[in-house]
């Protein structure tokens, strides 16, 4: 059985995000780039089924739209145990044109369970993995929280509203991976960060796409009000102006 | 042409997302000079649809069939692209939940439809079609323009105000036969907690971190968020630390909520735990570090232990309650 995880690079989510070019482009001076925290659990959760060997995972791929740039993200995937890796080359400007590329890659390989992150910590979008389960026409399980290979089989539970599905899904299908499935993503060792750089990452090239959608710009949130402190032996003013100002309770 | 809304319902019934949905479905509507039609799928009596019309909803679709009374994101992705269709859906409206974002891209897919998703407010303009979306995990807003003809927009919930516009409605029941598909994902069991406010539903919540210190010192808080009618969350390293359940972990990586209210207890505000909770429209900190980064997120707070701030909390919301 082989295995896809599809890994966004992003900023290190304690990154201060700021704009640049009249706010049109996020500035990307001094940005850590990190793969994006869904995307390293799942390839954390396929690492982990790979080594028990009840599971039968032959290899762990991983696979990512991006520039040459991007390839240090790529390097970090391989160093945490990645068999191999696919670079296509484009810079993609939506969603759409990311599923559309994974889409190819996924038809030229032999791929039983490919994983997405839920969304990418940048744009959030939660939409590359459903969107890639509809260019295949594959099934596809969102909201995974716990993901085991049985007898060859995955058995998948994931969140619904107020509770928990238990399923079985026949492959190939699209897992869309959150919270959950594993516990502290895999850190690199030594080691593995030796052995990354002789791994293969495959270079594809990209299909013709037009993106659907454009980012014209960007803005901070609205700043909000300055804190009110409510002194703690007075808790009951913080109740009043729950009731009487904020009006909430 | 029309605004086709997806109102999903939870056995049967519809709850205030539902017309959250249908509200803003209405509003946006009327800004294009089209009519809204919502669309449910699945087993919802009469009367319940017809609650659709008291937010302006002036055609509902009824799909049922006992085919698709188990949700499926293909079966009910055609579904929903078939109506759309066939009401010349300019606009598709989802929420931005598990449901809508499993649906919304493969919708997009199929109709070759560009989407925002994690809308909160109505477009800024709509030829050309822009509008503002939840960027860098409510660190930012992006302005995206949707430039194909048909568009899917998915709603954050709680984020659009209830509009109530009572209109005549007429009901249209469909019954859906030909949506065979592949064989996919078998459901084998279903765990619902009952009688728990979702997380997601409540309008106030209540959350405790690192700072409450152990399991044994939630009492207060499920206590707190008992009086107050509201849930109950917590931040990141409680849940690791199995304090409590990962469904109540609200962060970026976690629930990502939007409630009227946050009260955080002993709660740090880290970046990730701001990216969970930015939506809230009040936010509320107890934490005895007065530099600690919440305090520029709250609009109310008290610098304090929380496990000397809490009890007395507790007895003056009871005094309050009880006056």
């Amino acid at each position: 059985m082989n295995v896809l995880v599809c890994i966004s690079h992003v900023p290190d989510t304690t990154t201060k995000i700021k704009f640049t070019d009249n706010n049109t482009r996020l500035d990307i001076s001094g940005i850590q780039w990190v793969i994006n925290p869904w995307d390293e659990l799942s390839l954390t959760r396929a690492l982990e089924l790979k080594d028990d060997a009840s599971c039968g995972i032959d290899k762990v791929s991983v696979a990512h739209v991006g520039p040459v740039s991007t390839e240090p993200t790529i390097r970090k995937a391989l160093a945490i145990g990645a068999d191999d890796a696919y670079r296509v080359d484009a810079e993609p400007l939506d969603a759409y044109q990311v599923a559309a590329q994974l889409a190819e890659i996924v038809k030229a390989g032999s791929f039983d369970i490919i994983l997405c992150g839920i969304e990418s910590s940048d744009y959030n979008g939660s939409n590359v993995g459903g969107m890639l389960a509809e260019f295949l026409d594959y099934p596809s399980v969102s909201g995974i929280s716990k993901l085991e290979i049985k007898e060859g089989k995955a058995h998948i539970t994931r969140e619904i509203d107020g509770g928990k599905e238990m399923l079985i899904s026949p492959a190939p299908f699209v897992g869309i991976v959150q919270k959950g499935i594993a516990k502290e993503p895999r850190i690199a060792a030594m080691r593995g960060i030796m052995m990354a750089r002789k791994k293969p990452i495959q270079l594809v090239d990209a299909v013709q796409t037009e993106p659907l959608s454009e980012t014209l710009e960007f803005e901070p949130p609205q700043p909000r009000p300055a804190c009110k402190f409510v002194d703690p032996e007075q808790p009951g003013k913080l109740i009043e102006l729950l009731q009487n100002e904020a009006k909430v309770i | 042409m029309s605004v086709l809304v997806y109102t999903e319902n939870w056995n049967g019934k519809f709850k205030k997302l539902s017309f959250e949905l249908a509200s803003y479905a209405s509003e946006l509507a009327q800004m294009s000079g089209i009519e809204p039609v919502a669309l449910s799928i699945g087993k919802v009596e009469q009367d319940e649809l017809m609650k659709l019309a008291g937010y302006g909803i002036k055609k509902i679709i009824s799909v049922e069939g006992d085919s698709i009374e188990k949700f499926d994101t293909r079966t009910y992705s055609r579904i929903i692209s078939d109506q759309a269709k066939k009401e010349a859906a300019t606009l598709i409206v989802l929420a931005n939940n598990n449901e809508g974002k499993a649906l919304a891209p493969r919708l997009s897919v199929r109709l070759q439809a560009a989407i925002a998703s994690g809308v909160s407010g109505l477009p800024q303009e709509t030829d050309p079609f822009r509008i503002k979306k939840r960027a860098f995990s409510g660190n930012a807003y992006a302005t995206v323009e949707l430039k194909t003809a048909v568009k899917i927009l998915t709603l954050t919930q709680n984020s659009f105000d209830l509009s109530e516009k009572p209109v005549e409605a007429s009901i249209e029941k469909v019954t859906a036969e030909n949506y065979e598909t592949a064989p996919g994902p078998e459901i084998q069991d279903v765990q619902i907690q009952t009688g728990k406010l979702l997380l997601s539903d409540a309008e106030i919540v209540v959350s405790g971190g690192r700072g409450v210190k152990s399991a044994d010192n939630w009492g207060p808080i499920l206590e707190l968020a008992e009086l107050l009618n509201g849930a109950t969350a917590c931040s990141r390293p409680v849940s690791d630390e199995g304090w409590r359940p990962h469904e109540e972990h609200t962060g970026q990586t976690g629930k990502i909520i939007a409630p009227n209210l946050y009260i955080a207890i002993g709660i740090s505000g880290a970046t990730q735990h701001l990216a969970g909770i930015s939506g809230s429209k009040f936010i509320v900190a107890i934490n005895n570090d007065k530099d600690a980064p919440i305090f520029d997120a709250a609009q109310y707070g008290i610098v304090g232990d929380a496990a000397k701030v809490l009890p007395k909390l507790v007895e003056a919301l009871k005094a309050a309650g009880s006056s």
